[in-house]
């Protein structure tokens, strides 16, 4: 049948495809809208049996109040943020940029094919009635237009497209190996997982494949209208189909056959979205704006009318975690991060994550097609009913291996928060007895004396003995700065000569502090990680009951992690306190001259603690104090807020780490070794200071890698009078 | 009120204990004190009496209830013989037996006890006991104002060779009590040591951590010094409680007695009844942070280096 | 089945000890106490039973110990159906306590008694053996695991040098636990808050009898350091060195 040519500067809809066919795409479309739309509800119905996640804020300020914000270490989404797609090309600009393509073709794509809806389903049935023929605006220069713009999106999308599956497809990083952290006793497979990225890059191919080939054959057959060069990549296509020969009438038959191809590719796609890792397409935009890093600074309390301590079963889960669970496009950003995944340890935050989705499918009967692990017992993600998800469906030695450092969370560029997802299902296993040994001595240990070391409450400023001159008790007089000491720094004999030595440079500087002495508890913040949220509470109510009785106008702190706590945390159980780094009141004592020093042209490397960097944002305080000190930095490739963790928060400094095969501390300075002349490995966290010192041991580097807190090179600077030897009894090899 | 002092002897495969001897020594010397007699009680089928001349007497009970050690068979048998021969004191060892004894006959016998006592006078009439309470941290000077006392020994107090003697004493047999015949407690079956892993007690050199290691992870370190000595790694009950290594290498009076030529110590702070176990070493090197520990009292060298930063020097030193 | 498991507060050995003026006693007031750790290890074992047996398990503390409240919150935190304080003895003697709990028990029988095997100030002696004689019952003392047969307990009783005893225990018995099959279970402070606000501890009032120590305790005092380690100072390397010599010198090193 020879079918009439599209006449005027547009194409006929459904060109060649006769009246049945036509029909045929009708029918076919609305069951591929029913089914998308179904899929989609239940998805939808999925999140709504979730918690309230208090995310209402967060949602309307990336929304409505700063939609156009665009920091560089943004703490919530905007709607800037998801446009320009800057947390995928954050440490991945290529991958940026291509997926910025896709993402903008595939939009532009459909806007393309609704404007296509609107003119062809409404505009020309509407007018039909109102004034008795069919009107059309899909023609002249809109068409042309419309043409142009489509055409460029379309090759745009290609091209991204066939960056990221060559990627894939030819040189993978090896974060896109999906082999789990956690091996199952019964073994597992992934293949589907994998089949189930290809299936997602092939549909999505064949559906721009297809349509440019239409648009090819189409100006074939129709030979050449002039105007369709504002098509251009469908015109150039068909240059080449006439070159190899294709005559105007084969290619009217071809075109049939494309059109079809096309349709059911497109529409085939619609369906596959809502069940299938092509959801992230609908899901990770809203997981983004309801993104919030405060609420892994500050975690959230438990729910007030929970019948039971910690996560348990799938209606223990917020809708903003069941989001996080469908958001993941397994990128496997959080997977290469880990400390612990990196060590060894049974814990992949993207594993987890899966686990948790795949799981919480089964449970509400949703179905996601590929993207599913197998497994030939229904263990792990597998199980249904009853299992408990902490330690049977994610199993305790996993959720135990979290440090809690947020590595993962700062490389999610979906805005996943596994760490409070980790710490709720902890308070399940705390609540059950579930922990090592040497963790419930040390929880049992900061129950009663509030120390994580067994010593006595009473002994927690015995540091101080020896000082030249008393640090003052706030609890008694006033002081300008109430400095927090910490466990670590009070208590562990090899930390307290650096206690001792900020103490001096501090008096020395003339600054007004003081301490809690016997008053001061351990802050809580790795308890409460840790999931002891009722022994975090009690500490934090023993510590602000004495910081209440004290008189001072600003605190300062040595551990990152107390900082962490005091100043996220404390507020929500009423003390809110302005809370310094040691390292930001050092700065300031050195650059005002209060403490005068003469370069000590060292080359160094700096470990940017976790707590301090990731978390609050501490990162050039120590860069400046050490650059006032005459140290060229070397920085290690990890560094500021990408550093990686030692190993030791989240409670981990008081569990056996014998399952690892190598130590994240290790692993960390071996990095620093392999800097060029580098002889100083300059801390800021007394935790720090003892997992470097033992690491730099075990893997042989201390004879050639000093680990050292900052303030010693500070003492090392200072500038005496002739006759006063440094107080550093401990010489900083130059 | 009588000036004589009855010990109990305990004994296994027919060898009356060391700890015995040390009752049997201090008893001898209250009782010449007092001008009363020493008396010793032996149970069971076993005669023992020939090992036991630093007595006046030997009081020998059997019955097939006493075949073997139960609670219920020996109070019943020793408060008759405590009612009979009303001695001023008895002496016990402050071990399984005497905390199963001691304080049940101080409530039926009517008598003030003092446990853990370590040293053991008189004042004119009275009994001077010292006790060491509260972990090691105090001792309590205690005298003993009742008629009857019981004084439980910790075991190491007293010099053996002082409860050995040549003597003759009188051997005096004396009939079970009738509450034997049904007895409350019953042995199904003895447990013994398993042999299995290494006998500690036959090494000359042991290595031996404690509490201080931390962690089963950070025992590792520890056990690398013990290969490269080639001795046993011992260590102290928390080691053993955590289930970081089999009840076989517990030094300490619920594990082994031990008596190495030498005997390293890492981490252990040097709680009462562990320095039981290992005092008698011949020479103890002890390495703990704390320089407080009670530990650095019974060592003859003592170092309060970290052990994470001394073990792998010692390491590295015997290697090289 | 019925299962009590008597506690005591006792001072936290990590803490300094101080004495009264007078020089006889532990001075009291500063002191921070704990539950006595062996007693943790029986309550433990009480637990286990009931987990295995399905017992009821009662946690008794004495009314005028320190903190006592916190060890029996605690205890029901673990899993203890009750927890009864009893008033009427003071101090921390062993045989007023045990004459207290004895006249408790007469009225408040218990298929079996368990507690820790000794306590770090039970300067007069154990209270199971004290317990066990006051009521006219079988004991055992250092007892390292405990099962339920009958009208009886197979209890296995540790000698030293490694040597064990599994024996037949009628009951109703008295144990002197030394330490439970497993280490004692965690008591999450969330769960003692909400057992503080739920729990009502049941209080108890005995009446005994006034009986004559028959002890004075003349001192206390901090051992002295007779003899002392000759420490070997230096760095890790030169003390490593020292000590290498040292046995060395006894041929306790090759080479």
């Amino acid at each position: 049948m020879r079918h009439t040519l599209a006449s005027g500067e547009t194409r006929q809809v459904f060109e060649g495809i006769g009246a049945v066919g036509t029909a045929a795409f009708y029918v076919l479309s609305i069951v591929t809208v029913a089914a998308f739309l179904i899929g989609s509800w239940r998805r939808t119905q999925k999140y709504r049996r979730g918690r309230p996640a208090g995310r209402g804020g967060t949602i309307r300020r990336a929304l409505l109040v700063s939609p156009l914000a665009l920091r560089r270490r943004p703490d919530t989404g905007s709607v800037a943020q998801v446009a320009t797609n800057a947390t995928i090309g954050r440490r991945n600009r290529g991958v940026g940029i291509a997926h910025f393509m896709v993402f903008w073709g595939f939009i532009t794509l459909f806007i393309g094919t609704v404007i296509l809806t609107i003119d062809f389903d409404i505009v020309r049935h509407v007018s039909k009635w109102f004034w008795g023929h069919e009107d059309s605006f899909f023609t002249g220069t809109f068409y042309l237009g419309y043409s142009v713009v489509l055409d460029t999106m379309g090759v745009a999308t290609v091209l991204g497209l066939t960056y990221l599956a060559l990627r894939r497809g030819v040189r993978p990083p090896a974060r896109l190996d999906y082999s789990r952290a956690e091996q199952p006793a019964g073994g597992y497979s992934r293949k589907a997982l994998v089949l189930g990225d290809w299936m997602f890059i092939g549909l999505f191919a064949g559906i721009l494949i297809t349509g440019f080939l239409g648009e090819a054959v189409r100006i074939v057959a129709n030979k050449f209208p002039e105007f369709e060069i504002w098509s251009p990549a469908g015109w150039l296509l068909a240059r080449g189909f006439e070159a190899v020969g294709l005559s105007a009438g084969a290619a009217a038959t071809t075109h049939t056959v494309v059109w079809w191809s096309h349709a059911f590719l497109a529409l085939g796609f619609v369906i596959y979205i809502p069940y299938s890792k092509a959801m992230h397409m609908l899901v990770d935009g809203v997981n983004l704006l309801a993104h919030d890093k405060n609420a892994t600074r500050a975690l959230p309390a438990p729910p007030a009318d929970a019948d039971h301590i910690g996560y348990r079963e799938l209606a223990d889960f917020t809708w903003k975690e069941l989001l996080d669970f469908d958001a993941c496009t397994k990128c496997g950003r959080c997977h290469e991060v880990c400390p612990a995944r990196t060590g060894g340890a049974p814990l992949s935050p993207r594993d987890l994550i899966l686990d948790l989705r795949q799981w919480a499918d089964l449970q509400t009967g949703g179905k996601t097609l590929l993207d599913r692990e197998q497994r030939p017992d229904a263990t792990g993600p597998l199980q249904n009913g009853q299992a408990a998800v902490a330690g049977t469906v994610i199993p305790a030695k996993t959720l135990w291996s979290c440090t809690t450092c947020m590595a993962c969370v700062e490389a999610c560029p979906v805005g996943i928060e596994h760490v409070p997802t980790i710490v709720q299902m902890r308070r399940s296993l705390v609540d059950a007895g579930t922990m090592d040994p040497t963790l419930q001595q040390a929880l049992q240990n900061l129950a009663s004396q509030g120390n994580s070391f067994g010593k006595s409450a009473r002994m927690r400023a015995r540091w101080t003995k020896g000082l030249e001159t008393p640090i003052k008790d706030a609890r008694k007089e006033p002081v300008k700065y109430l400095w927090f000491v910490g466990d670590y720094a009070s208590f562990d004999e090899r930390l307290q000569d650096n206690s001792r030595l900020l103490a001096t440079l501090l008096t020395k500087a003339g600054v007004d502090f003081g301490i809690l002495y016997e008053g001061e508890r351990n802050a809580g913040n790795d308890v409460r990680r840790v999931g002891e949220e009722g022994l975090f509470e009690m500490l934090a109510e023993q510590n602000i009951k004495s910081l209440e009785a004290a008189q001072f106008e600003e605190i300062f702190t040595t551990d990152p992690h107390s900082l962490n706590t005091l100043r996220n945390e404390y507020p929500a159980l009423g003390a809110t306190y302005k809370v310094w780094h040691y390292t930001e009141l050092l700065v300031h004592l050195v650059e005002s001259g209060a403490l005068p020093v003469k370069p000590l042209n060292l080359r160094v490397t700096y470990h940017d603690p976790c707590y301090l960097s990731r978390y609050n944002g501490v990162i050039e305080a120590p860069r400046t104090l050490l650059a006032a000190l005459g140290c060229e930095l070397v920085e290690m490739p990890r560094n500021k807020t990408n550093s990686f963790c030692c190993g030791a928060g989240g409670g981990r400094i008081w569990m056996d780490d014998s399952v690892l095969s190598e130590r994240p501390s290790e692993n960390r300075i071996k990095e620093a070794a392999a800097l060029e002349d580098v002889g100083h490995f300059v801390v800021s966290c007394p935790k720090d200071m003892t997992m470097y010192s033992d690491a730099a041991k075990t893997t042989g580097h201390d004879g050639t890698l000093t680990v050292l807190d900052i303030v010693r090179l500070v003492d090392q600077a200072l500038v005496r009078p002739p006759a006063e030897p440094a107080t550093d009894d401990v010489a900083v090899p130059v | 009120m009588s000036g004589n002092v009855l010990v109990l002897a305990e004994q296994s495969d027919g060898q009356v204990s060391d700890a015995t001897y040390e009752l049997l020594g201090k008893g001898r010397e209250l009782a010449t004190a007092w001008g009363g007699t020493l008396e010793v009680a032996t149970f069971g089928p076993t005669d023992v009496s020939g090992q036991l001349g630093i007595a006046d007497a030997v009081v020998r009970v059997d019955h097939p209830a006493l075949a073997s050690y139960t609670a219920d068979a020996y109070e019943q048998v020793l408060l008759q013989l405590l009612t009979e021969r009303a001695p001023r004191l008895l002496l016990l060892s402050n071990d399984t037996v005497g905390l199963d004894l001691g304080t049940a006959l101080a409530v039926s016998w009517d008598a003030s006890q003092v446990a853990y006592v370590m040293a053991l006078a008189v004042d004119g009439d009275t009994p001077v006991a010292t006790a060491q309470i509260l972990g090691g941290k105090i001792l309590a000077e205690v005298e003993i104002t009742a008629p009857r006392g019981i004084c439980t020994v910790i075991g190491g107090s007293f010099p053996l060779a002082a409860g050995k003697g040549d003597g003759t004493p009188e051997i005096v047999t004396a009939a079970a009590p009738g509450g034997l015949d049904a007895p409350r407690i019953s042995l199904r079956a003895i447990v013994e040591p398993d042999t299995s892993d290494v006998d500690i007690t036959a090494a000359d050199l042991l290595v031996s951590a404690g509490r201080g290691v931390g962690s089963k992870d950070d025992l590792e370190v520890v056990q690398e010094l013990a290969d490269a000595l080639g001795a046993p790694l011992s260590a102290s009950r928390p080691v053993i409680d955590a289930g970081w290594m089999p009840k076989t290498r517990q030094v300490g009076k619920s594990g082994l007695k031990v008596k190495p030529k030498a005997y390293l110590s890492f981490g252990i702070s040097g709680a009462p009844e562990h320095l039981e176990g290992m005092r008698d070493a011949e020479l103890i090197i002890a390495c703990n942070t704390d320089a407080n520990a009670p530990i650095f009292d019974v060592a003859h060298y003592g170092t309060t280096v970290d052990l994470f930063d001394l073990v792998p020097a010692i390491v590295e030193e015997i290697g090289g | 089945m019925r299962i009590a498991v008597i506690l005591k507060a006792v001072p936290d050995l990590v803490e300094e000890m101080e004495l009264t003026s007078d020089g006889t006693d532990l001075d009291r007031e500063y002191l921070k106490f704990v539950t006595n750790e062996w007693d943790e290890q029986a309550l433990e074992e009480a637990l286990l039973l009931k987990d295995s047996d399905g017992a009821e398990v009662v946690a008794v503390g004495m009314a005028d110990d320190p903190d006592i409240e916190q060890a029996l919150y605690s205890a029901v935190a673990k899993g203890a159906d009750r927890a009864v304080t009893i008033a009427g003895a003071t101090g921390v003697d062993t045989r007023s306590r045990a004459a207290a709990v004895a006249a408790w028990l007469k009225d408040n029988p218990a298929d079996l008694v368990l507690s820790g095997v000794q306590a770090p100030d039970d300067l007069d002696g154990q209270l199971p053996a004290a317990l066990g004689a006051a009521l006219g019952l079988p004991h055992v003392s250092v007892v390292v695991s405990v099962a339920l047969d009958g009208a009886a307990a197979i209890v296995r009783q540790e000698f030293s040098g490694g040597r064990a005893a599994d024996l037949n225990v009628t009951l109703p018995a008295v144990l002197g636990i030394q330490v439970a099959r497993q280490a004692p279970r965690y008591a999450p402070v969330t769960r003692v808050r909400q057992v503080m606000q739920s729990t009502t501890i049941d209080e108890a009032s005995v009446a005994v009898d006034e009986a004559a120590a028959g002890i004075r305790v003349r001192r206390m005092y901090p051992p002295e350091k007779t003899t002392h380690a000759e420490m070997i100072d230096g760095s890790p390397a030169e003390v490593a060195a020292r000590i290498v010599e040292l046995l060395r010198s006894r041929s306790l090193v090759k080479g």
